[in-house]
């Protein structure tokens, strides 16, 4: 493949790339901290892509398979001394599975509907888990520093951690890219587009939208395992935060729903203006209401996000902004 | 037969829509489906692609039994259709919307292919040059063309055609009636819902007639149109009656 001809392709690995070196070229451990928060966003906010943009299906409470994913790595971690690599694995393989099977129960309901089941889930897996012992109850579980030494020390592990959210990053991006054009990828957008004439036309909805849902699970599910390792500490209340959700839905819907750029510029546009705002005096309690007040104007005035207005306005572009 | 149907009934809560319809399709032939409106048309071809399970009855479809069927599993088999109301796929271009139907019908084709087949297709509906737009910049004559486009690109065995003619103007009903016959010609079977009268008794080799959800004449379609229980159900719409007698008159000179 002629892979240089498709910016499409490159441009959004390129600019992960770009963001990912920074913190090793200033050696700065406050870059990596940012970096990181910017790479997790933008595995979370692709990662919905894949079902809110592609299949048009709107997940609110998505925060679910970061959370379960987190608590399963960080279990086999602390609880089972286990290594990291097959905590990332299972990490992802758990949210998975739940997704095929949770897919399989509420993929049938539409729109609103759908909405508002994935906020049941989230809400009935934060209840589980509060309540489920051994991953701690309530007060959730702690690392021992000692599993760090493994790593080479905890300021080692630190950058261990940063490089696998890398290269989860341009997973998830690459993922993305492929199955946008992909044969399975034109099924999704069939159904995002009309759900019955896909069906009409051959697409077996079913199947399509459960592998879309599985696949926008895996990814979540290791950044968590990623994310709670390097914090040390993990709580029912960090793992499933209903508002992380409504975020990840800004970002995708502030970049450009169902464009594989789209989620990375909205991710990282989102996480600094975040950023700004947490140390701004006025903002710094009311951000969510700057998160929401931004959601609200996209949907009124550039519903398509800023990759899609750009890719109507500006033709020639098209074939640059996939 | 490559599609029998029989005795299919469909109740919407207390109204029934169909009552025991059966019809027999024959390989290779155009069947013209009319009636007035309400008489459960279009409700009989959402019947037989699946999109409602047929309340009582049985469908076969090249000989083997379809009833209960999902529409993906029908269209995988080789049944396709085009929609009265149209469905386009407004935010893919018109290209990939007929790549849809190449890609997810009878033939299961790749990408590349499908693309090839997408090309081939709009070029025989006319829509060559609209390739690369979104399929919502089209207007409605287009639009039927591209429903037309997107059913044919799955090469099925049977096409369910749904007013493809509706709100086109006279020149537009002739150009689509060309294609129609030569889709004809490529030995696809073509069931039709029609209005428009001199079109559907011109093309079709049989009609069939519904009224009330009831199969109430079949024919050729001079039979059909000089049959009284046919006149007697249009009565209610003199415009179409008139239609028809004249679709009928002309049919009996030639």
């Amino acid at each position: 493949m002629n892979w240089f001809r498709r910016p499409g392709f490159w441009l959004p690995l390129i600019l992960v790339g770009l963001i990912g070196i920074l913190p090793v070229l200033t050696g700065s451990a406050a870059t990596r901290e940012v970096v990181f928060t910017i790479l997790l966003s933008i595995v979370l906010a692709s990662s919905l892509n894949l079902l809110l943009g592609y299949t048009g299906y709107v997940s609110f409470g998505h925060i679910v398979f970061y959370g379960l994913g987190g608590y399963v790595g960080f279990y086999l971690i602390s609880s089972r001394g286990q290594p990291l690599w097959l905590a990332m694995i299972a990490g992802g393989l758990v949210p998975a599975i739940a997704a095929f099977l949770l897919g399989r129960a509420i993929l049938r309901l539409r729109g609103a509907y759908f909405a508002l089941a994935t906020i049941g889930i989230n809400e009935a897996a934060r209840a589980f888990i509060r309540n489920f012992d051994p991953f701690g109850g309530p007060v959730g579980m702690q690392l021992n520093f000692q599993v760090y030494t493994d790593y080479g020390g905890a300021a080692q592990a630190l950058w261990t951690t940063y490089f696998l959210a890398l290269g989860l990053a341009l997973a998830v991006l690459l993922a993305s890219y492929y199955m946008k054009s992909s044969k399975f990828g034109l099924g999704l957008m069939a159904i995002r587009e009309n759900e019955d004439a896909a069906e009409v036309m051959g697409v077996v909805t079913p199947s399509a939208k459960t592998w879309a849902y599985v696949l926008s699970a895996v990814f979540p599910g290791i950044m968590g395992v990623l994310f709670f390792f390097k914090n040390g500490n993990i709580l029912p209340g960090d793992a499933f935060r209903l508002h992380f959700s409504i975020e990840m839905i800004v970002m995708v819907m502030l970049g450009g729903s169902g464009t594989v750029l789209g989620p990375l510029l909205g991710a990282a546009a989102y996480q600094r203006l975040r950023g700004t705002l947490l140390v701004t005096p006025v903002f710094r309690n009311v951000q969510l209401v700057v998160a929401g007040a931004m959601l609200l104007l996209i949907v009124l005035f550039i519903p398509q996000g800023v990759v899609g207005w750009l890719r109507e306005r500006v033709p020639w572009l098209r074939k640059v902004l996939e | 037969m490559i599609l029998q149907v029989l005795g299919v009934d469909k109740y919407f809560g207390g109204l029934q829509a169909l009552s025991h319809v059966t019809i027999d399709v024959k390989p290779g032939e155009i069947l013209g489906l009319i009636g007035p409106n309400g008489a459960g048309k279009t409700t009989l071809f959402n019947v037989i692609n699946g999109v409602y399970p047929a309340d009582r009855g049985s469908i076969k479809f090249l000989g083997e039994s379809v009833t209960g069927w999902k529409p993906y599993e029908l269209a995988k088999k080789g049944l396709a259709r085009t929609h009265q109301i149209v469905q386009p796929l407004n935010d893919l271009t018109v290209r990939e919307n007929v790549m849809v139907g190449a890609c997810f019908g009878r033939e299961n084709e790749s990408l590349a292919k499908a693309a090839v087949t997408a090309d081939e297709v709009l070029a025989f509906v006319g829509l060559a040059d609209k390739g690369p737009q979104l399929a919502n910049s089209l207007n409605v004559a287009q639009k039927k063309r591209l429903e037309l486009a997107r059913a044919l690109a799955a090469s099925p065995r049977l096409l369910l055609l749904d007013e493809v003619l509706a709100g086109l103007n006279q020149s537009e009903i002739g150009g689509m009636i060309e294609t129609i016959g030569q889709i004809r010609q490529q030995g696809v079977t073509v069931i039709m819902i029609e209005h428009v009268m001199h079109a559907v008794m011109n093309v079709s080799d049989r009609v069939v007639v519904l009224d009330y959800g009831q199969l109430i004449a079949q024919g050729t379609p001079a039979e059909v149109s000089d049959d009284p229980k046919v006149i007697e159900a249009y009565l209610g719409d003199p415009k179409l009656a008139e239609e028809l007698a004249e679709a009928a008159r002309r049919l009996g000179e030639e």
